[in-house]
């Protein structure tokens, strides 16, 4: 008799672990929106984080701050000094638990006062990115920096098919190099929508080595909006083992007592 | 199983001096060992002990998460990321806490599922579901609190789409509005008396609740999944000669036997604590990482997952003051459960087929609700109908569909034993099995 009922016992349980499981795994990628391409970004890949960090501090850093970043904690997760860090990423006369912000001046406009610095060329604050594969995907982010074109209707000349009208310029067209776009026929009252990018002028990178650095790029900025990621992954395995384990003595522990319960 | 006085009188002196002024073990004794619980629980029972672990675990981690936050509009928001980043293990507190408040909700349901099946809310336990009404209540009220404090786009917008529900009251609805906020947006006033409603004055009530919850289960006994009185049935077991011969005590029996699904229970949580502690956007909004800006408004604004079946009874209803009424009667309507259900068998088990089929019909439709609030809807039904199919009239149809069958079920309840045409089977003398 005792047999079945263990048996049924343990089948019971798993079944909720596959449920759950199935609940879990459906969730993780079902946010994945239309039209964006998979970053294969890795956090975990530390090569690729410090090979983002340089894109990011030789491109981006210019404008866009990391403002709950500090230099000391990039140093320990990406492997380097905070002498290495400090040399080549901040500027000159910073600390290593500086926070990484920008250099770039910026003040809307305020009463009679005109708008100055980034809001005066740009029209906005240029957006901290601390935070940004968090609030957009890895998947956006990367998708976002491969989809830049002409466009000479733009104030800076560029535009962007995964977010029209941004108010950005590449930065990254030295690398890409330029893409132009090619519209589809427009439907009677609409504009006409892009239908592909075309490079019309290569860049210092050939198109797999441009995917490889903004694949590089965006774990970089994964791992910004999240450098807890590193110590989850490693951690966690071993807290499941130990869970798992205290898991096994309490289902004996169990059964040990429940031996005279009839 | 009633709480039987029992008299600790213990050896040492030192006890025993304490003993005999506050009976302190005495008290414990008759809760634990003393506390004679049926011996067929089944897996459904594991949820109460779980519910009162994450309580303890959502207050610890609590206190732990206070000392660095900073409430405030200026504030809050990058000292949750200093939390994150730079305070020593602050990241694995604060994802303790935030997957601990979805794993509050998902217990509890399961909890609340439990009293439906078991019919645990029928008579002598109705005190002890009202309470656990009122908990749920209070725990509603926590976690849409607790969400506003990190003040990301989506606490604010989410802020601003429930105190606005207030709007609806008539006469007095604009001013009440103001009032709740304490500005004419939720603002700095809002996000501060929030901070102190969530860590001090609701954890007291929902501590308070529990503990009424516990004493009054504790009165009158626990109920099991064959809804028999152990009490009613035969006296006499190798734990004395009064005491019920299907009870066993719940210390040790049923601490060891929780402590095995604590452990099991863990084990998922640590999973998407340490592996998923976003939930693909479930557990945590992909716009709540964007900070408030009263400016920018988020592409879909919806609750967390839990309240979504709520949710989508206001999205449902055409008219605003209508919609917040029949959400509210959606909460108030379990409060009557226990007078609704005229019928004397407890137990699924012994329950006609009407009762089986309300029940699933029931548990569905507030899935059905949730996938409506949630906007799986929105998103499946081009999916499913086609890009040019009229998306609004085909939600609307089902998740009309679904509020229709959630209080449908409940009238259904209330006539079919009401006018005695639930065809029940004989219910067993003694419990039957265990696990």
């Amino acid at each position: 008799m005792t047999k079945p009922i263990v048996v049924r016992f343990l089948l019971a349980r798993v079944a909720v672990v596959a449920a759950t499981s199935l609940l879990v795994a459906g969730t993780c990628f079902a946010e994945e929106a239309a039209g964006l391409q998979e970053s294969g970004a890795r956090v975990t890949n530390i090569a690729s984080l410090q090979s983002g960090a340089r894109t990011f501090f030789n491109y981006c850093s210019g404008c866009h701050s990391l403002k709950y970043m500090r230099y000391s904690r990039i140093a320990q997760d990406l492997q380097l000094s905070d002498d290495e860090v400090l040399k080549n990423f901040a500027p000159a006369g910073a600390k290593a638990g500086d926070l990484v912000v920008s250099s770039m001046p910026s003040r809307p406009a305020v009463g009679d006062q005109p708008a100055q610095g980034a809001d005066a060329w740009f029209g906005k604050e240029p957006p901290d990115l601390s935070l940004e594969v968090r609030a957009k995907g890895a998947d956006w982010v990367y998708t976002y920096l491969k989809s830049f074109y002409v466009d000479p209707s733009r104030p800076v000349g560029w535009n962007n098919t995964v977010f029209a009208n941004a108010s950005m310029p590449f930065p990254l067209w030295e690398l890409q190099g330029v893409q132009t776009p090619v519209y589809a026929p427009a439907k009677p009252g609409e504009d006409a929508a892009v239908e592909k990018l075309v490079l019309s002028t290569p860049g210092k990178l050939t198109p797999a080595q441009y995917d490889d650095t903004v694949r590089d790029l965006t774990a970089f900025l994964e791992y910004s909006s999240e450098p807890a990621a590193l110590q989850r992954h490693s951690i966690g395995v071993w807290v499941i083992f130990y869970l798992a384990f205290f898991t096994l003595l309490a289902y004996l522990l169990k059964h040990e007592y429940w031996k005279d319960v009839h | 199983m009633a709480t039987t006085p029992v008299r600790i009188q213990p050896k040492n002196r030192v006890l025993a001096w304490i003993e005999e002024r506050l009976p302190i073990l005495s008290f414990l004794s008759s809760h634990t060992s003393e506390y004679y619980a049926p011996k067929n629980f089944n897996f459904w029972y594991y949820f109460g002990s779980l519910a009162l672990l994450i309580l303890v675990n959502q207050i610890v981690t609590g206190i732990f998460l206070t000392m660095f936050y900073k409430p405030g509009a200026d504030t809050a928001f990058a000292s949750v990321e200093y939390i994150m980043r730079d305070v020593d293990w602050g990241w694995l507190i604060r994802y303790m806490h935030e997957v601990g408040a979805s794993m509050f909700f998902i217990v509890v349901y399961l909890h609340m599922f439990r009293g439906l099946m078991y019919g645990s809310y029928k008579k002598p336990r109705e005190l002890v579901w009202i309470l656990g009404m009122l908990i749920f209540l209070a725990l509603m009220a926590e976690a849409f609190m607790g969400y506003v404090l990190p003040w990301g786009n989506m606490s604010f917008w989410g802020a601003k789409v429930i105190i606005s529900l207030f709007g609806a009251v008539p006469w007095i609805g604009d001013a009440l509005v103001q009032w709740i906020m304490g500005d004419y947006n939720p603002a700095d006033a809002t996000l501060n008396r929030f901070f102190s409603l969530h860590v001090i004055a609701l954890p007291l009530v929902l501590l308070l609740l529990v503990v009424l919850h516990l004493a009054a289960l504790h009165e009158v006994g626990s109920n099991n999944p064959d809804g028999v009185e152990i009490k009613k049935g035969p006296k006499g077991s190798r734990f004395g000669a009064d005491k019920p011969a299907d009870g066993i005590p719940f210390h040790p029996y049923y601490t060891v036997k929780d402590l095995f699904g604590v452990g099991f229970f863990l084990i998922i949580c640590a999973f998407i604590i340490f592996f998923e502690p976003t939930v693909g956007g479930w557990f945590l909004e992909k716009d709540n990482f964007i900070p408030a800006n009263a400016l920018v408004t988020p592409a879909d604004i919806k609750p967390v997952w839990y309240f979504t079946p709520f949710y989508a009874v206001v999205r449902m209803i055409p008219a605003k003051l209508p919609g917040v009424i029949v959400m509210f009667l959606s909460i108030a309507v379990l409060f009557l459960v226990p007078w609704l259900d005229r019928g004397h068998v407890k137990s699924v088990r012994y329950r006609g087929l009407g009762y089986k089929i309300g029940l699933a019909l029931f548990a569905l439709s507030f899935l059905m609700l949730g996938a409506v609030g949630a906007g799986l809807t929105t998103e499946y039904i081009p999916v499913f109908f086609g890009a040019a199919a009229n998306l609004t009239a085909i939600e609307n149809f089902f998740g009309r569909f679904w509020l229709f069958i959630y209080f449908a079920c409940f009238l259904a309840l209330w006539a079919y034993t009401y006018f005695g045409w639930e065809k029940t089977k004989p219910v067993p003398e003694r419990v039957t099995t265990h696990d």
